[in-house]
């Protein structure tokens, strides 16, 4: 029998089955049971934030928050008359208009992403693709090339910051042959995607300055090392290095000037540490990722043992703009040992997540409140670790220092790549710190014994502080232990690892020392240092913490005040978030 | 790859391709495919795209593709050049909105001033 209407009701929310006993008691009160069907059906609506709904067939009206009584109205009036209970219905939330993107920043490394298609030579062409390359092969010789970017003064984009003209130097200097070229896409911080987003939004800028490169350092054949986690980027690529061949970028004499050079791509299978110059050679080699002594450096004996010459992917992709309109037009932003824009992947807790790309030189402050949009929630600033894993945590007190490769380091943090993870009052330190060191001890290769199990002694301790079993000497240890991890150990990895505990112990040992002697969290994070309660003055007894509970931890008769009990309460939190009058608190 | 005379000529070519009349289209749609913006949906909006368009019967829209600008918050992101005005750029474009959008800006050349991020 076909019906003229279904009633759907979500029959997992608790007291759902009320109000399907009421919605088919009114339909066969109203005797409409051969029109109208009633089903209950699981998880109908995703989120169980709206409490009982019902969703009403044909028209799909989505009823919220039902109760029985709303059951019978919702029977009578809409089914029964044709009239739907706008009252009951979902209203979706108003939209409001978008704030008006960033205004601090200059784009150059992301000024064709978002705006060419990246599949298509041409587009890029259009936006002056390829016309510093044939500047470079048709009217320039390699050491002019140099000349002018040792004018720009762009450092390695990669994170150490080491100027690119000097790389290349040695590398062009270098007895040895045959020299190979490498582009380092292996963007492993967490958080961080500025390389993935240049690389599928303009890769040829990227080949473009590869080809620049290869030309002043003499070698004929490059490498792309990109991570296997970035698909897009590598289709991307793949299709970019094709067409880049056909229209005769790349292969035998381009531009009728003798100079070849061709590309391949190798992914990187996720070891973090193959970011490390020395650890990604040995994977293209096809052996394990390892990073190894330097010297040599790569420009004398890298890649099979060859002069190579490795930069990052923005340190190429800024190559080509800068021959293009010159050095000086490049070196007229950012500091005066800081050139140029950089790109930063902004996360955490700011209002405008995402790329963003400003002048070397911008305050941190400028950087979080004017382009990142201030701090989500209005909430207050707490800290912004910069630099991925390897990073520091740098402190509200720094707010107005610029953004600048020296800057960053004076306070115990590094540029990196990029990332900037930023965090509110509501983050703990601790926590934070945690999260970092449960990284990198994963991600150690284990080459070097205090690396590898250093870092492992460090997140034992910190999971102890988390969890309420810190002691008296804790942090002494952590710092003892960091500091001579990073004199131990071989690549920036085992040097960088303790960066984010030293910085947070250095600024934040207030928490620490909460966590240890008081056993309390301040930010209330750490579920074994929190407990949440009841406060009976405003708990109206909705019973709803305790239908929501799920180790069933709230006892409280209906419309009296509820207990939490908390040798059951796993601190998840659920009773706050669904407490209609905000009466669960966390201490 | 000769010579500069050459890549000069695909350059030119290339600009004229840009122009929305040389091509008899009225429109560009622009939708940012990058990780992130695939990771936001972006892919059932292309697609919502151009179903809309294919049973509104309109086939003088040029539907493009390009990376992620860095909006992440705003994803999907679409970009929509009306003849030879510039282009203008929505945020939080689901395919849901796709409808709307394109009987509002497309048909009735009235940007969705709602759903603009600048």
């Amino acid at each position: 029998m076909a019906y003229r209407a279904n009633i759907l009701i979500s029959s997992e929310a608790p007291g759902a089955d009320a109000v399907q006993a009421a919605f088919l008691s009114k339909v066969q009160d109203l005797q409409l049971e051969d029109e109208v069907q009633v089903l209950a059906t699981t998880a109908l609506m995703g989120a169980a934030t709206q409490g009982i709904e019902a969703l009403v067939y044909p028209e799909g009206t989505r009823y919220v928050n039902l109760t029985p009584a709303d059951a019978a109205t919702i029977v009578e009036e809409h089914l029964y008359k044709g009239r739907p209970v706008q009252r009951l219905a979902y209203v979706e939330p108003k939209v409001t208009p978008l704030p008006p993107p960033n205004t601090k920043e200059v784009r150059v490394v992301l000024g064709n992403v978002g705006k060419i298609n990246p599949f298509d030579i041409e587009d890029y062409i259009a936006e002056d693709g390829y016309m510093a390359l044939a500047k470079v092969l048709t009217e320039m010789t390699p050491d002019q090339v140099v000349e002018e970017m040792k004018k720009s003064g762009l450092r390695g984009r990669g994170g150490a910051g080491f100027p690119a003209y000097m790389k290349w130097t040695l590398a062009r200097n270098s007895p040895n042959k045959p020299k190979f070229l490498i582009c380092n896409g292996d963007e492993g911080d967490p958080g961080a995607f500025m390389n993935r987003s240049v690389l599928e939004g303009d890769p040829h800028s990227v080949i473009e300055g590869m080809a620049i490169a290869a030309y002043v350092v003499g070698a004929e054949q490059g490498y792309f090392y990109v991570r296997a986690e970035y698909p897009i980027a590598i289709r991307t690529l793949r299709v970019a290095i094709e067409q880049a061949r056909e229209y005769g970028f790349l292969g035998q004499n381009i531009f009728g000037s003798g100079f070849n050079f061709d590309l391949e791509i190798r992914m990187g299978a996720g070891a973090f540490v193959c970011g490390e110059e020395t650890a990604l050679m040995r994977s293209i080699e096809g052996k394990r990722g390892m990073p190894s002594t330097r010297p040599p450096f790569p420009a004398a004996s890298g890649l099979w043992g060859k002069p190579s010459n490795i930069n990052n992917v923005e340190t190429y992709a800024n190559t080509a703009k800068i021959l293009l309109k010159g050095g000086e037009w490049f070196s007229s932003v950012g500091t005066e040992k800081s050139k140029g824009t950089k790109t930063f992947a902004i996360a955490g807790k700011v209002k405008r997540t995402g790329l963003i790309e400003v002048p070397l030189g911008l305050t941190l402050r400028e950087v979080v409140y004017d382009v990142g949009g201030g701090i989500l929630n209005d909430k207050k600033f707490k800290a912004v670790q910069t630099g991925g894993p390897m990073g520091g945590c740098i402190p509200e007190q720094f707010l107005d220092m610029p953004v600048d490769y020296e800057s960053l380091a004076s306070v115990g943090s590094i540029m990196g790549s990029g990332g900037f993870v930023i965090m509110d009052e509501d983050t703990c330190m601790v926590d934070i710190a945690r999260f970092f060191m449960d990284f990198v001890q994963d991600e150690s290769c284990g080459k070097c014994v205090p690396c590898r199990v250093g870092t492992r002694r460090m997140l034992e301790i910190l999971n102890d502080i988390c969890e309420g079993r810190g002691q008296p000497g804790d942090i002494e240890r952590l710092e003892e232990l960091g500091k001579s991890i990073m004199r131990g150990s071989l690549c920036g990895l085992g040097q960088g690892a303790p960066n984010p505990v030293l910085s947070t112990i250095k600024y934040f040992r207030h928490e620490y020392e909460a966590h240890i002697y008081e056993k309390k969290c301040p930010a209330k994070v750490c579920r074994a240092l929190i407990e949440y309660k009841v406060n009976p003055e405003t708990c109206i007894g909705c019973t709803r913490c305790a239908r929501n509970c799920p180790v069933n931890a709230i006892s409280g008769k209906p419309k009296e005040a509820h207990y939490i009990d908390p040798s059951i309460c796993i601190r998840c939190g659920i009773c706050s978030q669904v407490c209609p009058v905000n009466a669960i608190s966390v201490e | 790859m000769k010579n500069l005379e050459e890549l000069r000529n695909i350059k030119e070519r290339a600009l004229q391709r840009r122009k929305l009349a040389g091509e008899g289209a009225r429109a560009r749609i622009v939708v940012a495919m990058g990780t992130t913006g695939i990771a936001a949906g972006a892919r059932d909006t292309m697609t919502a795209i151009l179903a809309e368009l294919e049973k509104r019967g309109i086939g003088d829209v040029i539907v493009t593709q390009t990376g992620g600008g860095g909006l992440s918050t705003y994803e999907p992101v679409v970009q929509i050049q009306i003849g030879d005005s510039e282009l203008v750029t929505y945020g939080n474009l689901d395919a849901t909105r796709v409808p709307a959008l394109i009987e509002s800006h497309i048909i009735n050349g009235q940007p969705v001033t709602d759903w603009l991020v600048k």
